[in-house]
């Protein structure tokens, strides 16, 4: 065999196996198939908040927008009509989801920083520790919990829903895989020299280098915070909900459900994540997909 | 700071160094535990400890509106295993579970394999799968609903335009199956299919080169060299997914368009482990503690259970190099 054919076999391997790689017409009929099936759900949920309760009921359906959004969202913050207070509980969700947001980010950054970088006796352990705490249904943990609250006298206040959430396990195991990979030693070490003590080490070089990792973190916590439901419904009453809380509430109102209003509720509620994640959405794929990697 | 040192007579210098090197050794002796004591401290008050007193809550009669309880022993459980309710809330949980879980985790991957060739427009398309994952479980069991209305559902129209009469999906059994499970697979399928992808694109080369030397094709190469290779990735999902499957609750929960509480239909044909664990405790006017307790505990024994055998299951997928 001489050379030449050997390397012409060569090229059409290479090719082959670059059209295997490349996308044809039908890669991009079925990913556009399933944009639009992962899309459409949430535009119809606008198309129902946009029209007249009666008009849903239309043979066939209508499958455009009507110009009802603006009557309809009246009608939700309006306290009056609507049994919830839908106002109160949309700054209630942002305060919640903030603090949460806050302390998961920074006692998993403190935490992770001391797992990456910090020699200490049962360090390994109580690491496992820490992802073995990842697996467990905490959730089953409602009755007790509820007694707890009860206790504290937090029985429909924030707090019950803030303070069972500001550590995550996962949010330590995502910091100490990130600080270990991208604050080198060197860099603490002089620190170290320069006389900082670990507490300044953290403030002044480690925080600073987590700010992507951070970002991703709180985005997910934010997002997780906002859309938690089986907890707040047990602790809240509608009269101080969550929004999460409040658009069930509307959704339980009537006999005969208005889906014009539930709907305009539910298109609300998703609208302050729907608009963090067309801006951000980049980032927190790549997070996903980072955090799978190294998980 | 080491100007004034210098400047210090020697033997002040010196016992003031020694006091430093004493507190930073203080320092990096106790600073670490302080650092981690946050999420311990907290992880121990409102996760650990309320898992651990349900178990003995599940030994009392405790009930919210009662001022005392009293230790009945096993009484719960063994009531617990002879209430067909809860019976049925296991099969409808598992049933449900099943039908969410494995066709969406297949999908994951279909979308996955497809998701890792050179595209176009690749962050639009990976952005819009993961759409759903944003939206609350709230909004999706309600969106859902509505699509799949009776009456003037969306789902039934499109049945109609085939020549299937209307389907009363909330009524039957296997229908709210099958609604739920769409609602489910809807909303997690994008994301796992972004794990598999991440795993996938951390495959090297050469094994696909040395499988198409082989004479292997693209489907081949699908089964024999991707799949095995991220199978770490594949126990994971499978592991998170039946963890969160069979605590299912919100979509079952609001899957009626008008709510009667939480038996999961008139007949409970779609009510969950953890719906009838909310009913007992705080969704009608029992306040039934203790037996919620038990209710929990026993849902604790099952997801430890079929995670495990999960687990054995999936590690049976032949490994890249057998």
């Amino acid at each position: 065999m001489t050379a030449i054919p050997y390397r012409a076999r060569a090229a059409t391997r290479s090719r082959r196996r670059r059209n295997y790689r490349r996308g044809g017409v039908w890669t991009y009929v079925f990913l556009l198939l399933l944009t639009a099936f992962s899309i459409f759900p949430l535009y119809w949920s606008f198309v129902v908040a946009s029209h007249d309760n009666s008009a849903l009921g239309a043979y066939p359906p209508v499958l455009t927008p009507g110009g009802n959004f603006r009557d309809n969202v009246d009608r939700l913050f309006n306290a009056g009509i609507v049994n919830v207070d839908f106002a109160k509980a949309l700054i209630n969700s942002a305060i919640v989801a903030s603090v949460v947001t806050l302390s998961v980010v920074f006692f998993s950054a403190l935490a992770g920083f001391a797992f990456a970088k910090l020699d200490f006796r049962g360090r390994k352990m109580l690491f496992v520790v820490v992802i073995a705490t990842i697996i467990v249904p905490v959730q089953l943990g409602v009755i007790p919990l509820y007694i707890q609250m009860n206790h504290f006298g937090w029985i429909n206040h924030l707090q019950a829903v803030i303070a069972p959430f500001l550590v995550s396990a996962f949010g330590v195991f995502l910091m100490r895989q990130y600080i270990s990979g991208a604050v080198p030693n060197e860099l603490i070490d002089a620190a170290r020299v320069d006389g900082c003590h670990t507490l300044r080490v953290f403030w002044h070089v480690v925080l600073p280098a987590v700010r992507p990792i951070a970002a991703v973190l709180g985005l997910l916590t934010f997002m997780n915070t906002w859309n938690d439901f089986f907890w707040p419904l047990i602790v809240l009453t509608p009269h101080n909900p969550t929004v999460q809380v409040a658009v069930s509430t509307l959704a339980g109102a009537a006999y005969v459900p208005d889906y014009a209003l539930i709907l305009t509720g539910t298109f609300v509620s998703i609208l302050p994540l729907l608009a963090v994640f067309l801006v951000l959405g980049k980032q927190i794929v790549g997070g996903i997909m980072k955090g799978a990697v190294k998980g | 700071m080491s100007d004034g040192a210098a400047a210090a007579p020697a033997h002040v210098a010196r016992r003031r160094s020694a006091t430093r090197r004493r507190l930073r050794r203080l320092d990096a002796k106790v600073s670490p535990y302080l650092y981690i004591a946050p999420f311990f401290i907290l992880f121990a008050i409102f996760g650990i400890f309320p898992l651990l007193y349900t178990a003995w809550v599940s030994l009392t009669d405790r009930n919210l509106l009662a001022p005392t309880s009293n230790f009945i022993g096993l009484q719960n459980y063994s009531e617990l295993l002879q209430d067909s309710y809860f019976w049925n809330a296991v099969v409808n949980t598992l049933g449900i579970w099943v039908l969410s879980t494995i066709p969406q985790l297949v999908l994951a991957l279909v979308i996955a394999h497809v998701l890792n060739r050179s595209l176009r427009v690749r962050t639009f398309f990976r952005m819009s799968i993961l759409l759903p994952q944003v939206t609350s479980l709230v909004a999706v069991a309600l969106i859902f609903t509505q699509l799949f209305g009776y009456r003037y559902g969306l789902v039934n129209y499109l049945l109609n335009q085939v020549g299937i009469e209307n389907v009363n999906w909330e009524a039957g059994r296997i229908s709210s199956w099958v609604a739920l499970s769409t609602m489910i697979t809807w909303r997690w399928v994008g994301y796992n299919a972004l794990l598999y992808l991440a795993a996938m694109q951390s495959i090297p080369d050469e094994l696909y080169e040395a499988s198409a030397v082989d004479g292997a094709r693209s489907w081949r190469q699908f089964i024999h060299v991707t799949v095995p290779m991220i199978r770490p990735t594949i126990i994971f999902t499978v592991i998170i997914s039946t963890i969160g499957g069979l605590q299912l609750f919100t979509e079952p929960f609001l899957f009626q368009p008008v709510k009667s509480g939480s038996t999961g239909g008139s007949g409970r044909q779609y009510q969950t482990v953890a719906m009838y664990l909310y009913e007992k405790a705080f969704g009608g006017t029992q306040f039934d503690f203790g037996y919620a307790a038990a209710i929990a505990w026993c849902l604790f024994l099952l997801i430890a259970v079929i995670s495990f055998v999960n687990y054995l299951l999936v590690r049976r997928i032949r490994s890249a190099d057998s």
